[in-house]
């Protein structure tokens, strides 16, 4: 990849550029990988490199996040530039699904593979599989919290609290899939109008509402906020780095994502993406992830999940609905509510 | 006899009957092609035998069009027919080109009447190639040709055939993208037209509301970025004007000192400013932490939001403005002041009566800039945002956020645009055609009078303290790169720089391990191809508005002036939508990144050059053509050496540019052409702060030694003027950019 990026440099400006790029076409076409992929890049490179060591094929990554990949895959629709999109919460990838932009193909390894990960395929019929799952949690800053003399919170309900005014922050539903996920989780627990209660009065505690899903426990990490609500491997990767994080899973159960890679339709290298596709199911492959400081679960239930990952089954969790939850219009009408009712209010 | 025509036919034959017709799937630079039966096969077949043998019959007409003009080139110049002919055949040739591309498309027919007419189709066409290139090219410049037979500017075919080469670019690639975004705002998400769509989404109230005037809810981006533009043009332009007088019309001894702070904020790269901001000023950033332990001052997050965004936008634009109002405050000639001074005039009443109305124009004119600058920013608002949204950033969540409504992203486009557009109007209108340098060819070598006293604290109480902040950001991007996380853990690394730039010693030699060498190449190589070529088509297009007079003369200076009003952004988005399908199919590619940058930058190179070229007498041009050099040997001989400075703005700005841009390039990097920007944008969103300051550093190094270079390989142009300033070639540059 890397080295590649400079032969392409090379050749591109000397003359000799005839003799490489032949050698190139000479090979099948299938001999290459256009990847998009949407987790950290220290992971997606991980992926990149150990792919090109078992197989040989060659593969281009782009990494963007799940919402840019998706802008992208539906922009290129009619002349597909990609093969895989690896990686990223579920709910754009069952959106790509359900607009007909992905392929369906069932993995010889999906037998392998926990229950949850087969329904996000079920759910969007086969076009997708589950990858990893992730539970949402609010993190805490411990030495701002200490500071200001506050108790952690420890459910969703503590999150309305007078004290913390100014100290939480979560991502715009609008603009993050994970935050849309929150949203999605306490229409679930509260049901929608008490739902909607809590985050119009949890309002005036948020700080800010960020454009990024895991900008708010970065922030947390490092002191510009004293709570977030995030994904908890997110939280990991930034104990692990040694900032003083602390991780709640909230008392009334919380939601969870699950990270999803689909096969983009009409792709160029259609073989290529199903041996990728295969290949990212391994147990073996998925255990990889934690040298990337990725601590999520992994989907084949023979991948032992990292020690540090939050233990999913210590973990009070919904029966998330993403079927419903994932569907276009479910998700307008709630996007649409949450910004004329808990956006727009003064703060 | 008339040779003028051949060549082109020739080269639109050659192209026709030899070269593939489509582009290749493995790259504009591959040439698999010749080894892919070229030109014979189905993939890489030329227009002929793609015609013949596999079914595309309605490139045919083509190659009639090609042959039509051979019947006449054997008729004198003067013949009337002959140029009838090449005009008539090259028009419809170009058009017969772009037609039948965007009649047949990778679906097969692209509108459904034509489907009715013709019957379906299996055939698909893919994107341009080497030779549909060749044939557009041959059949613009037979029609220019014919034009210029036909009398146009005294017939010279090198002008007429530039001035068609500017307009068909710039209608290719900022009029057509531009086009097609406006069409999708009237497009609801299934693709119906609908203009109740587009009012529903253009008076939107999260676009116009104003609910933070009476309560504390939040206004409309509108208001927002208006609110912004007019703050950040209006600081930047005060401290861009107290500069100016201390470089100017004081004693200040680190003069040189000022000059480098000022041209810094110009090569870093967007956000990187807001960074350091938030190192210094965040919530646990260097300054806060210190108010906390000497004066207990809880820490808060003031800077999150319209203080930060205004703050750091005046840190990055005020040396623009500075180098705008530094040439207008050097243009005020010191004999006015003096004749105000012998009628006895205070010093005062000289700079507010006499000094500063004389400056006035400039004053607006960078106010404008900065205002401009401002709308177009997309770097600092997206990292020091907050709460408080802006246009730029809020047309891309509109496109890569959960909502992913490209309809209102190309609402938002057009709000932003008519703002830009509008201030952009008033410039040109309002002070382009004033003249506002007092400096004439009578000798002012008067001594610049120092500004008086009172007004000489007022400035240095303002701008010193100013460039001290400056200095002391810098200090934090410079030194931030080798520490762990600056405010938290100080301890000293070069992890970030052997992450990034790291080489290992690998099989086969040495290995470019670090995982941003490849953003890193791609960037350099794609700003070195892009910078001569910005240079040549601005200087072309400034030497045509320049030296030549036409008709729609006005319209053709306004539309190559055009982009640079457009924001990143909207080109951003709107090059993907025209540039992903047949017949131009350059996503993906870095062609489509070098051409974005080209059209973004050309009108500096149009300014420079302008600029250069109206101190050139035009009798330098009749004496050559007088001694027998057709246009284009003149300016190749004569103009050409005289712009050097002109040369070295457009090279180095638009090298610069290419390097720091990101507000575009972030729709358009793919996962063989990653950019360096994207690269640290993506860095900052992961948190790692240590890795993005460390590359942007190696950035702006870079772009010191290429600046360095362009002015070395370029070389001065030796003609006899008053001394220069020091630091000139550098003030010619940015005042050519902002110009």
């Amino acid at each position: 990849m890397r080295r590649r990026g400079f032969l392409t440099l090379a050749s591109a400006t000397a003359a000799a550029a005839a003799l490489t790029s032949g050698s190139h076409s000479a090979l099948a076409a299938d001999e290459e990988l256009v990847l998009y992929c949407s987790p950290q890049i220290e992971w997606c490179q991980l992926m990149v490199e150990e792919f090109e060591k078992a197989t040989g094929i060659k593969v281009a990554m782009t990494r963007k996040s799940s919402g840019e990949t998706f802008a992208q895959i539906k922009a290129e629709e009619r002349n597909p530039k990609g093969d895989v999109w690896w990686g990223g919460t579920g709910d754009p990838h069952l959106q790509a699904a359900e607009e007909g932009l992905t392929e369906e193909y069932v993995s010889p390894n999906a037998d392998q593979l926990h229950d949850w990960a087969i329904n996000q395929a079920a759910a969007g019929s086969n076009r997708t599989v589950g990858i990893y799952a992730g539970a949402l949690g609010i993190g805490y800053n411990s030495e701002l919290l200490e500071q200001a003399g506050l108790e952690p919170p420890q459910c969703w309900a503590d999150l309305t609290k007078p004290e913390y005014a100014g100290e939480i922050q979560i991502a715009n539903p609008n603009s993050s899939g994970t935050s849309y996920t929150t949203l999605a989780t306490l229409v679930q627990v509260f049901g929608e109008e008490d739902a909607f209660d809590l985050m119009k009065a949890m309002h005036v505690n948020v700080n800010q509402y960020t454009k990024s899903g895991s900008a708010p426990i970065k922030n947390a990490a490092r002191g510009e906020t004293a709570i977030a609500i995030t994904f908890q491997h997110d939280m990991v990767t930034q104990k692990v780095a040694g900032f003083p994080i602390e991780i709640v899973s909230p008392c009334e159960g919380t939601g969870f994502e699950i990270g999803s890679m689909s096969i983009i339709k009409d792709g160029p290298n259609p073989e290529s993406a199903r041996a990728f596709y295969d290949f990212a199911l391994e147990a073996d492959i998925q255990a990889l992830a934690a040298n990337a400081a990725a601590y999520q679960v992994p989907s084949n239930a023979g991948a032992a999940p990292p020690p540090q990952a939050p233990k999913l089954e210590e973990i009070k969790l919904i029966e998330y609905d993403f079927k419903e939850y994932g569907s276009s219009a479910t998700r307008q009408r709630l996007l649409k509510r949450w910004d004329d009712e808990v956006g727009a209010l003064p703060r | 006899m008339n040779r003028s025509a051949y060549p082109w036919i020739l080269l639109g034959i050659a192209g026709f009957t030899l070269l593939p017709w489509y582009a290749a799937d493995d790259g504009f630079w591959s040439f698999a092609w010749l080894l892919n039966g070229a030109p014979f096969s189905a993939e890489a077949g030329s227009g002929l035998f793609q015609a013949l043998f596999h079914g595309r019959t309605w490139l045919l007409p083509v190659l009639l069009l090609l042959l039509i003009p051979l019947t006449v080139v054997s008729r004198p110049k003067s013949d009337p027919l002959f140029g009838r002919v090449l005009v008539l055949a090259g028009g419809l040739g170009f058009a017969f080109i772009f037609g039948q591309g965007f009649a047949v498309g990778i679906d097969g027919w692209e509108f459904p009447g034509l489907e009715a007419l013709f019957g379906p189709t299996e055939l698909r066409q893919s994107g341009m190639g080497y030779g549909a290139l060749l044939a557009l090219g041959a059949f613009l410049f037979l029609l220019t040709t014919g034009i210029a037979t036909r009398g146009a500017i005294n017939g010279d075919a090198f002008v007429v055939g530039s001035i068609g080469l500017i307009v068909a670019a710039v209608a290719v690639f900022i009029f057509f993208p531009v086009f097609r975004i406006l069409v999708s705002a009237l497009q609801d998400n299934d693709g119906v037209y609908s203009l109740s769509v587009f009012s529903e989404k253009f008076f939107d109230a999260r676009i116009w509301g104003v609910g933070c005037l009476p309560s504390g809810a939040r206004c409309g981006v509108a208001w927002n970025t208006l609110l912004l533009g007019v703050l950040t043009g209006f600081s930047s332009t005060t401290l861009g004007l107290a500069f100016a007088l201390i470089a100017t019309r004081t004693n200040f001894r680190a003069k040189k000192a000022l000059r480098v702070l000022t041209v810094l904020p110009i090569i870093t790269p967007p956000f990187v400013i807001g960074l350091a901001v938030i190192l210094l000023f965040g919530r646990s950033g260097i300054v806060s932490q210190l108010l906390w332990t000497v004066f207990e001052i809880r820490p808060s997050r003031w800077i999150f939001g319209l203080p930060g965004i205004w703050f750091a936008q005046t840190l990055a634009f005020t040396p623009i403005a500075f180098l705008v109002l530094i040439g207008v405050v050097e243009g005020v000639s010191p004999s006015m002041e003096e004749a105000s001074q012998t009628l006895r005039a205070s010093d005062w009443r000289t700079f507010t009566s006499v000094s500063f109305p004389l400056m006035r124009p400039g004053v607006a004119n960078a106010f404008l800039l900065g205002f401009i600058e401002s709308l177009a920013d997309f770097g600092n608002p997206l990292v020091l945002g907050g709460n408080y949204d802006v246009l730029s950033t809020e047309i891309f969540f509109a496109i890569v956020g959960a909502q992913n409504d490209q309809g209102r992203a190309a609402v938002l486009a057009i709000v932003l645009l008519i703002f830009t557009l509008s201030a952009f109007l008033a410039q040109r209108v309002w002070l382009g055609r004033k003249s506002y340098a007092t400096v004439t060819g009578k000798g002012d070598s008067g001594v610049r009078s120092q500004i008086p006293v009172q007004l000489k604290s007022l400035v240095y109480s303002v701008a010193l303290p100013w460039a001290a902040l400056t200095a002391v950001i810098y200090v934090i991007i410079l030194f931030g790169g080798f520490v762990e996380l600056l405010g938290r853990n100080n301890t000293l690394t070069l992890r970030h720089y052997i992450d990034a730039f790291g080489i290992t010693r690998g099989d086969f030699g040495l290995v470019f391990s670090g995982l941003a060498w490849n953003s890193f190449f791609t960037t350099i190589w794609i700003a070195l191809v892009s910078a001569p070529l910005t240079a040549v088509v601005g200087l072309l297009t400034a030497y045509v508005l320049v030296r030549q007079r036409f008709v729609g003369k006005g319209v053709f200076e306004f539309g190559t002036m055009l982009s640079f009003a457009i924001p990143g952004t909207v080109i951003g988005v709107s090059y993907i939508l025209a540039f992903n399908v047949p017949p131009i199919e350059i996503t993906g590619t870095g062609i489509i990144l070098i051409i974005s940058f080209v059209f973004r930058n050309m009108p500096v190179g149009v300014r420079a050059g302008v600029a250069a070229m109206s101190q050139l007498d035009r009798s330098l041009d009749e004496a050559s053509l007088t001694l027998g050099a057709n246009s284009f040997t003149t300016v190749r001989r004569v103009i050409l050496p005289l712009l050097k400075p002109a040369i070295i703005a457009a090279l180095v700005f638009s090298f610069v540019r290419a390097m720091t841009a990101l507000s575009a390039v972030i729709f358009l990097v793919s996962a063989n052409y990653d950019m360096a920007t994207s690269f640290i944008i993506g860095r900052v969103e992961n948190g790692d702060f240590g890795q993005a300051i460390a590359y942007s550093s190696v950035l702006i190094v870079v772009m010191l030694l290429a600046i360095v270079l362009v002015q070395i390989t370029v070389g001065q142009r030796q003609i006899h003027r008053r001394a220069e300033p020091t630091g000139a070639p550098a003030q010619q540059t940015m005042g050519g950019m902002a110009r």
